[in-house]
């Protein structure tokens, strides 16, 4: 029993662990991918080069963060069976298709074309090359969309039937599986993150260029774009978090009550907790610094509203109040700051300082990583928030491991943490020296690769990291277009 | 046998495989071949013929998982767990040669390291499947719908030579991959090592062959007694003609592409021989493919997509294979 609660806990922490790190990738290459697109986009249609120049600036960078993007996935698609079989088993027929899917039309897109978007500008034109790169961009969000809709299924699963082997078997309709209740706000919600995230970290690049030398016109221009995202989508975020949280609350309301806070149930109105530390042990939290009636304000637009705490939930039924409790208001935090940032670079703008305000700027690099932590934190509040449950109300995650023993989960989990740090360690390492090299007119490929031995032998797809690369001889389409 | 959706999913997901193991294949080959080729243009050129394309290889082997996990669950569910140090090991190899793709371009001063991590992860990756491939074979131990042995099952003197079997496979796919696509002191390096890893992936196919025989009397049965015998004995007639006009080309330093090509059909004969040996299970001896399959709605629900996209998906798959036609180490492509 013991043991069993031992290779339990691994498996979990191994989970989240190799999740994590995941996301971390896909939350910048969706957005990325985008960013990609657009600066291709306006560089075909103003036939300005600076656009051009930034494109191939980012697309270095993209294509370290997609190759990290893909290796940890792949860890991901041989998760379920490796250390969930019983998960896998059950939930096989429901999810399994909507998986297989993801395969089907957005892997093999993104995959397909990504060898034209880094190698292919010189021998497919820019305006194929445009194509390749928008199924790139299309392949990243098509993902978002079909693991995400697994993912809400297990938070809200409908559409099933249970099987005489104990299977969750598809029902009558796909429909009903795929846009599960509380996927369209997933969605909404996490591609706008990805938007967010990826902003965020160009502005923060744009920021540090802009301290160094604030007449670099590439600087600016990716600093004015991401701030312009910062300052129009961070609300819409806020908004669809709201709206997200407002659909938890029908349908995982033991969640939400760990978000807030309340292990208690407040028949006349709830306060919102701001602060404080809650004690599973205790019940309660303390030190709580809170707003009287705010909770059942926002949650039911009315501050006298009554709301449900933990004591209306069976204890075994009780997620982990703290670590959601806390994640949740490192997000929430987080959104807020991005707001004010934008604010600000409103104020800026208008008061014509954007370039020149070194505050701004130092406040905007701070905030460059920021997007990572948010998204870390939110997907926290949701799987810790739904535990102890993997479909909700329906299979405990004590009940969906594998029999393995504790030593081979154990082993490799530290495999994993050795090897992901190692390896995605130095990966972040060289994503890093890539943006802190100004972007420059005539972006090409880092000085290294061009006197490397690529350049002197004139291998195509030769200039493996000069994606777009210099042109050719006799190939006048790829720079500023006449 | 009728032929009901099941066994149509077999049939994609042996087809998926198969993509995955000649696509990746080569470039596993190329990865296990690396150190052989000399620092500086022959590596350079080695990396850049399979650098557009080593992405799209390698989904195939999500796809091959995935649709595993959709269309079999119950063999997800078991197979994994039972092979358990083995998948990890290849989803670790796999990450270290996918970064190096990039790292070692990135990192001059250290790409040396990245080379050696190029070669390590396709080596463990590549002999990873091939002895889960000799797991599945030599049977996998389940009850109550869940893996029952223990987690050293798949380590036996018979897996170590599947294993190496496909490191040796691969090894030829991507030195004869190399003989189509360099030219120069690559080419010639790849024709010399091609030859010899011909001779080995024979010698080991013979070696796994005959074990299957004294593995199961099932398998025997199947391979050696009429009426199977009549439906199983083109697999070997086919292999040996590939092989003799393989070996020809290699030994006479003829021929660009069609070492390529004589491989991929020793690889596809080596698929069928397999598919022969354990239909109709999907864990042989314990679960047939029908005890694992999911129920018809799922897979109709899958059979639907697979039709749209599936042609897509092959269609601008050989558009990037042709745009990147063509020898790697001059300009033009044509
Ligand atoms: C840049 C990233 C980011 C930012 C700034 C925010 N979120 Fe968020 N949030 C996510 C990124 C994210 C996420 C990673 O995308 C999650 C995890 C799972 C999900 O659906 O979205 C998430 C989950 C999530 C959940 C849990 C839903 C559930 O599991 O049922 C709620 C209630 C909110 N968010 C609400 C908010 C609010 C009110 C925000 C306003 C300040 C906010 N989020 C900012
Ligand atoms: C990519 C963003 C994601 C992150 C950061 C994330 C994070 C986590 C974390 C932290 C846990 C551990 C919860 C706990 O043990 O208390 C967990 C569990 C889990 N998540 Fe997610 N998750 C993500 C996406 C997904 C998706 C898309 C799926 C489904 C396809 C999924 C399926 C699971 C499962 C099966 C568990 C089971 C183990 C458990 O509950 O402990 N997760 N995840
Ligand atoms: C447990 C859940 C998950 C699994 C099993 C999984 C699986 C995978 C796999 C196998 C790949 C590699 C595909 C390739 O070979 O090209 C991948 C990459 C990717 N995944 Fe995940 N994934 C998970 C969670 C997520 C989530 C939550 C998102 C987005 C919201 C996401 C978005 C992406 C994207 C956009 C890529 C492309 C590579 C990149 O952008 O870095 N994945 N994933």
């Amino acid at each position: 029993m013991f043991e069993n609660a031992d290779a339990l806990l691994l498996a979990r922490l191994q989970f989240a662990f190799t999740v994590s790190f995941h996301f971390i990738f896909p939350a910048f290459s969706i957005g990325l991918a985008s960013y990609l697109a657009v600066l291709e986009g306006l560089w075909l249609r103003t036939g300005k080069a600076i656009y051009l120049d930034l494109f191939r600036y980012w697309l270095k960078i993209f294509a370290v963060a997609f190759a990290m993007g893909v290796v940890s996935g792949i860890v991901m698609s041989y998760q379920f069976g490796t250390n969930w079989a019983v998960f896998s088993d059950k939930a096989g027929p429901v999810i399994g298709p909507l998986m297989a899917y993801e395969v089907l039309t957005a892997f093999f897109l993104e995959a397909g074309f990504l060898g034209v978007m880094l190698f292919g500008m010189n021998k497919v034109g820019p305006r194929l090359h445009f194509a390749a790169t928008l199924m790139v961009a299309l392949g990243t969000f098509i993902s978002a969309f079909w693991i995400l809709s697994v993912n809400s299924w297990m938070q809200t699963p409908t559409g099933y039937e249970i099987g005489a082997n104990g299977q969750f078997l598809p029902g009558e309709s796909w429909w009903a599986i795929v846009f599960n209740p509380s996927f369209p706000y997933r969605l909404v919600h996490t591609v706008i993150a990805a938007y967010l995230t990826t902003a965020l970290a160009v502005g923060g690049v744009g920021a540090w260029h802009l301290l160094r030398d604030r007449d670099n016109g590439h600087a600016r221009k990716m600093f004015s774009m991401a701030m312009w995202m910062a300052a129009l989508v961070a609300p819409v975020q806020i908004f669809a978090g709201d709206m997200h949280g407002l659909n938890t609350l029908e349908h995982q309301p033991a969640k939400v009550m760990a978000m807030e806070g309340h292990y208690t149930s407040h028949p006349d109105g709830a306060p919102l907790i701001l602060f404080g530390l809650p004690s599973d042990e205790e019940q309660r939290v303390r030190y709580a610094i809170e707003i009287p009636k705010a909770s059942s304000l926002i949650l039911k637009h009315d501050p006298d509203a009554p709301l449900a705490g933990l004591d209306t939930i069976v204890p075994e039924d009780r997620p982990p109040v703290p670590v959601v409790f806390w994640a949740f208001r490192v997000m929430v935090g987080i959104g807020f700051a991005m707001l004010g940032l934008g604010l600000w670079s409103l104020l800026a703008r208008a008061r014509g300082r954007l370039y020149h305000w070194p505050w701004l700027h130092r406040a905007a690099l701070v905030m460059g990583p920021s997007g990572f932590v948010a998204v870390i934190a939110g997907w926290v509040t949701t799987e810790v928030g739904r535990q102890p449950w993997v479909i909700y109300g329906l299979l405990r995650t004590a009940d969906a491991a594998s029999p393995l023993d504790a030593p081979a989960v154990g082993a490799s989990l530290l495999a994993f943490i050795v090897v992901y740090c190692a390896v995605f360690g130095t990966g972040a390492w060289y994503v890093l020296r890539l943006m802190a090299q100004p972007p420059h007119p005539h972006e090409t490929a880092d000085p290294v690769l061009d006197q490397g031995p690529i350049r002197t032998a004139g291998i195509t797809p030769g200039p493996t990291q000069n994606p777009g690369g210099e042109p050719l001889p006799g190939d006048t389409q790829t720079e500023d277009r006449p | 046998m009728n032929i009901d959706l099941t066994v149509i999913w077999a049939g994609i997901i042996g087809f998926a495989v198969f993509a995955y193991v000649v696509m990746d294949g080569f470039d596993l080959g190329i990865g296990i071949l690396f150190p052989r080729f000399a620092v500086g243009e022959e590596r350079d050129q080695a990396m850049n013929s399979i650098a557009p394309v080593w992405d799209g290889n390698e989904t195939w082997l999500v796809l091959g998982g995935g649709g595993l996990f959709a269309a079999f669950p119950l063999a997800y569910a078991v197979i994994l767990p039972a092979t358990y140090p083995l998948i990890i090991a290849m989803l670790l190899g796999l990450v270290f040669r996918g970064v190096a793709f990039e790292f070692r371009w990135r990192d001059p001063r250290h790409r040396a390291f990245w080379d050696r991590a190029f070669f390590a992860g396709s080596l463990v990756a590549a002999l990873a499947q091939g002895m889960v491939l000799g797991a599945m074979l030599q049977g996998i131990e389940v009850a109550d719908r869940a893996y029952a042995g223990s987690w050293w099952d798949w380590l036996t003197p018979y897996t170590l030579l599947t294993g190496l079997g496909t490191v040796a496979g691969y090894a030829l796919l991507g030195s004869t991959w190399l003989i189509w696509k360099t030219e120069g002191s690559c080419q010639q390096r790849a024709r010399r090592l091609a030859l010899i890893a011909a001779v080995t992936t024979l010698v080991l196919m013979g070696a796994v062959s005959l074990a299957n025989l004294a593995l199961d009397p099932d398998y025997r049965t199947r391979w050696l007694a009429l009426p199977d015998l009549a439906l199983a004995a083109p697999v070997p007639v086919l292999t040996a003609i590939l092989a003799g006009v393989l070996l020809g080309d290699l030994a006479r330093r003829q021929r660009e592409a069609r070492p390529f090509f004589l491989s991929l059909g020793l690889f596809l004969a080596g698929t069928l021989g397999i598919g022969i040996t354990i239909w109709p299970y999907a864990v042989p001896d314990a679960l047939t493919i029908w005890d694992t399959a999911a129920p018809e709605r799922s897979q109709v629900f899958m059979l639907v997509g697979v039709a749209l996209t599936l042609p897509l998906i092959l269609a601008y798959t050989a558009w990037a294979y042709w745009i990147f036609r063509g020898k790697v180490g001059t300009h033009g492509y044509h």
